[in-house]
């Protein structure tokens, strides 16, 4: 299946940071590519959710819920700005 | 309390008679589900080699006409996805890892098996020999699509199917049990489907 | 206490349904009644969760097909091996408990109030069920925004809210190209959506317009990239990509 976007995990984010997060704005870590959280690729249907730079294709964030518990990867990020 | 949505059952339809070959709290699929975690990878054979490597180590390295020339073996076997899903009587083409690991000396218990893409997942050596595992090339009859894993992948169908790493392009040897990609992530380290292991400490 | 509606917080809390009507032989919309609703914005989305008997859960994400204002709604558009789609549109019944959670979405949404340059919708299939949310609001809110809405349909039977689209509205156009079979005598545009009909329908760079593209991810990359090919700023192009057959999906987590 095709990737989705960040538009497609606008619950989870918002169940992980308490507030809206498709806005924010992310900065790779890889390349430095910055752009809304919305655009960020996103793969749904692995064992976890992935997200990725759309520039190089780098993780930015992983997602995985280990029972009642929601594990979060957030080191692919330089930065995140909610605005 | 979540209200019970009337008249829902998922897809659970396992085919009378198979109860017993399908792992608790799974179901069991005619399709042949996509899952990925990233942009699928399309190595060309003529670039593709497998390694088995050890402490940054290649030990033993094989071109894709050297290892097409190992004995080749059909293999007909259930898989069992941690997402739930099982696919009965999947067939496939393919070189067994014991082949491929009697040509190394070693004396490693782990192996952390790494696939294009960056994907990883670690599984002990006894899992991986005595005719459990394979690196298969060909899916029903034909070159095993990238969509699912091909050039080649890793089966090893007596885990959950994340052990069966797509892509892989080797093995590294590890004296201690190491956790791979969604391993890191919570998932179960062994990961036995008929004890339902599919998060850490299950 | 479960479902009330916090501010900032996103709970699960539990709807009835009260309508379903539907749209095209593929695709109905489902009303519901939802008490602790604390509105939405034009373009966000909620996502549903069912619970069998055993506990087995499923969980998907729908765009909120009505304007701010009116009772929510949701357009599903049923799919051929689908788990949760065929049991929306073909199982559910008005009295039937649902779980959802909204409203979701900061990015993917129209402000009539901050928003008031031409507004371009692209729509590739069930894609056009935020933009259809859209084009409510402005007209409930009386915007005088310009609107296209260029909408890519695989007939003119799977076109969603037809005749809510056919209603002559001031200041909106709509622009149909079905893409597999056109009706006899079909004078509209035939074929995927290419960079010369978008040249065609796409407002002058001009004229500061916002673009909206809804749909499949192959969709919505291809008008996406040729919007930007005729000068539209990155930033006014939003986008929402769904699953290839057109809703977002997700097995894994959500």
């Amino acid at each position: 299946m095709n990737p989705l976007d960040g538009n497609a995990i606008g619950g989870l984010l918002h169940e992980v940071f308490g507030t809206e997060m498709t806005a924010a704005v992310s900065t790779c870590a890889n390349c430095g590519d910055t752009g809304p959280v919305a655009q960020t690729v996103v793969y749904l249907d692995a064992p976890g959710t992935v997200v990725r730079c759309r520039t190089c294709s780098d993780l930015l964030m992983v997602f995985t819920r280990v029972h009642e518990r929601i594990c979060v990867d957030l080191g692919g990020l330089a930065a995140l700005e909610v605005r | 309390m979540s209200p019970i949505s009337r008249g829902f059952h998922g897809r659970r339809r396992t085919p009378p008679g198979e109860e017993g070959r399908v792992p608790p709290g799974q179901y069991v699929t005619t399709d042949f589900p996509v899952l990925s975690a990233g942009p699928t990878p399309h190595t060309p054979t003529e670039k593709w080699t497998f390694s088995i490597t050890q402490g940054g180590d290649t030990k033993k390295s094989w071109t894709w006409d050297e290892m097409r020339a190992l004995p080749e073996e059909n293999v007909t076997t259930d898989i069992h996805c941690v997402t739930r899903w099982s696919k009965l009587d999947t067939h496939w083409q393919a070189v067994s890892i014991d082949t491929l690991l009697a040509q190394v000396e070693h004396q490693a218990g782990y192996v952390l098996a790494f696939s294009d893409g960056g994907y990883t997942t670690n599984l002990p050596v006894q899992d991986v020999t005595g005719g459990q595992a394979w690196l298969a090339y060909g899916y029903d009859g034909g070159p095993l699509p990238p969509e699912h894993g091909g050039p080649a992948r890793l089966l090893v169908p007596h885990l959950y199917f994340w052990k069966s790493a797509k892509w892989v392009r080797g093995l590294e040897l590890l004296d201690h049990d190491q956790p791979g990609f969604w391993e890191t992530y919570g998932y179960n380290m062994y990961g036995d489907p008929w004890k339902e292991q599919r998060y850490a400490g299950d | 206490m479960e479902g009330t509606a916090v501010r900032g917080r996103l709970t699960w809390q539990t709807a009835t349904v009260s309508q379903l009507i539907p749209e095209t032989p593929r695709t109905s919309t489902i009303v519901f009644d939802v008490p602790e609703w604390a509105g939405h914005r034009a373009g966000q989305h909620l996502d549903i969760r069912l619970t069998a008997e055993d506990g087995y859960r499923a969980e998907r994400s729908y765009s909120i097909a009505s304007a701010p204002g009116e009772p929510v709604a949701i357009t599903v558009e049923r799919l051929e091996d689908g788990e949760v789609s065929p049991y929306l549109t073909e199982e559910l019944r008005p009295g039937d408990e649902i779980e959802l959670r909204g409203p979701i979405g900061g990015y993917f949404v129209w402000d009539p109030a901050a928003d008031q340059g031409p507004l371009l919708l692209a729509a590739g299939g069930s894609g056009v069920v935020p933009l259809r949310s859209i084009l409510r609001d402005r007209e409930r809110t009386g915007s005088t925004a310009m609107a296209r809405l260029l909408y890519s349909s695989r007939s003119l039977a799977d076109v969603i809210y037809r005749q809510e689209l056919e209603r002559p509205v001031s200041g909106l156009d709509v622009v149909y190209t079905l893409t597999r079979s056109q009706p006899p005598g079909w004078r509209g545009h035939s074929g995927r959506v290419d960079d010369a009909l978008l040249a065609e329908v796409a407002w002058p760079t001009g004229q500061d317009p916002l673009a909206f593209v809804c749909g499949p991810t192959s969709f919505v990359e291809a008008v996406a990239q040729s919007l930007v090919g005729l000068g539209y700023p990155p930033t006014r192009v939003k986008t929402e990509r769904f699953g290839a057959t057109g809703v977002a999906t997700g097995g894994g987590v959500r």
